[in-house]
């Protein structure tokens, strides 16, 4: 075992550093990714063809496409048809993305999971469709699909590991610097991990208190 | 009040010739009825013949191929332009038609996010653009007439079945519709729950609102109801006086429908 204190706590401030653009860049992309989620979600079940196979599409797209290839393409690839982006453009961009492809699913069937007599009921008061959908349809399917959007941001954080391809200095991309500068491998990766094991927990442990919560409904 | 002389006016709900099909199957074939303004009808038949279908297409939560419905004479649902064709109205203006039908349904559906009082004011606030106060003091008034005074605070899921179904017509009366409507509502009740609903139903029959109700408690029908019609195969075969029909059906299908239910005893719910 190659374990070296001194490298490790050497190695700290700056996995510190990266571990806070990770969290940042997750935060962001897990909030975005819910808004594209819900409103996804809705159009996947719209009765207008357009919204309903615009959001198939993309949420089709999404899912099939690597997002390690979507990062390359939105970085690599789009500067050579004149559009350039920042990095931390991409990233979010990217992230929010995929994410919001995955809610978009999640949302979709929560909605279809609630009784179709709560639309009903909801219609018959005088209720329009998307005031019953706001007010009344997705307040229920949102609190029943938690656990699994909870899940998916989870694998969301571990996600953005793959931003250190496109020059940002994230958690895994300062431990790859730390590990040239001091000559070590094992340490700064060993730090790494626990910093992704340490923000993901909460999540973890989120996901299970919610499904307790939830379980009896 | 069920004299012959009212107006076609005074006629909160009118029926004419209403026929509906799902895909192949015709479940309403050119139904008319006319109910006045006070009167309590009762439908009752075997399941499949239509009832629940009717009361459905009343507020157009079930689109009707033909025929017209007209709430306080003002046509619901299909609207005739120019030309003779006719179309769906526009989205806004059946929800307007809508605030002024009540309807309480077999399995309640409450809203089980919201509390017993939010279920209650949420359309008089968000449809009806009621001050929060007002529909709150509307909601308390409407849960003491169900008997649920004190039970603002409580989610649909802590309540009994009979207590969320009295919470449903409260909620459907705080609209204060022209005309109320009722599918099999104590048909998932426990029997011991059904008499507080039907007490809160004979007490609104009472105070004069209009009523169609659909149900198997041929008690109820009997004793609150003005009228009864029995439906058969998407028609009204029979309609008249309760204690007449009851004591002395006319047509054969009548016949055989109360015969059957006698002949399973007082357990009329199960019956049809």
């Amino acid at each position: 075992m190659d374990f070296q204190l001194d490298i490790f706590l050497a190695a700290l401030p700056s996995l510190l550093r990266g571990a806070k653009v990770s969290a940042g860049l997750a935060l962001v992309s897990i909030l975005l990714g819910f808004v594209i989620g819900i409103i996804g979600g809705v159009c996947r079940i719209s009765r207008n063809p357009v919204l309903r196979y615009g959001a198939l599409g993309y949420v089709t797209v999404m899912r099939c496409v690597p997002l390690l290839v979507t990062l390359m393409f939105l970085y690599y690839g789009l500067p050579s048809a004149g559009i350039l982006l920042e990095p931390y453009t991409v990233a979010i961009l990217a992230l929010s993305a995929v994410n919001g492809a995955y809610v978009t699913e999640i949302i979709r069937a929560g909605i279809l999971s609630i009784d179709l007599g709560q639309m009903r009921a909801a219609r018959s008061l005088g209720m329009s469709y998307s005031q019953a959908m706001r007010r009344i349809i997705l307040p229920q399917a949102v609190r029943r699909v938690l656990p699994p959007i909870t899940n998916e941001s989870l694998t969301l954080v571990k996600n953005t590991a793959l931003v250190s391809t496109i020059t940002i200095s994230d958690l895994l991309r300062s431990g790859l610097e730390v590990m040239t500068w001091k000559a070590n491998t094992f340490s700064p990766f060993a730090g790494v991990a626990l910093i992704y094991i340490l923000m993901t927990l909460p999540l973890v442990w989120l996901n299970s208190a919610l499904e307790t919560r939830y379980r009896i409904r | 009040m069920t004299g012959a002389l009212a107006s076609s006016a005074d006629m909160p709900v009118v029926i004419r010739r209403l026929w509906k099909s799902f895909g192949s199957n015709e479940v309403l074939k050119g139904i008319s009825l006319s109910v006045e303004r006070g009167e309590v009808v009762a439908i009752i038949g075997p399941s499949g013949s239509g009832k629940s279908t009717l009361l459905q297409c009343i507020n157009f939560m079930e689109p009707f191929d033909e025929g017209d419905v007209l709430i306080d004479g003002r046509p619901i649902g299909l609207i005739h332009s120019t030309g003779g064709i006719r179309r769906r109205m526009s989205e806004r203006d059946l929800n307007k038609l809508r605030r002024e039908i009540g309807i309480v349904f077999q399995q309640y559906n409450l809203f089980p996010h919201l509390t017993v009082l939010a279920n209650i004011i949420e359309a008089p606030v968000h449809v009806l653009g009621l001050p929060r106060a007002e529909a709150i003091e509307r909601a308390r008034f409407q849960l003491r007439k169900v008997g649920l005074h004190g039970k603002e605070d409580a989610f649909p899921g802590e309540l009994s079945g009979g207590q969320q179904q009295r919470v449903a017509i409260a909620r459907a009366l705080a609209m204060q519709p022209k005309v109320m409507l009722f599918d099999e509502v104590t048909s998932a009740l426990d029997p011991e729950l059904v008499g507080e609903v039907l007490a809160s139903m004979r007490l609104l029959a009472e105070e004069g609102m209009t009523m169609i109700v659909v149900t198997h408690e041929m008690a109820f029908a009997r004793e609150v109801a003005d009228r009864v019609i029995f439906m058969d195969g998407g028609m009204i075969v029979e309609s008249g006086d309760p204690r007449e029909f009851f004591s002395n059906p006319q047509h054969e299908r009548s016949k055989a429908f109360l015969k059957r239910l006698l002949s399973h005893g007082d357990d009329t719910q199960d019956a049809a």
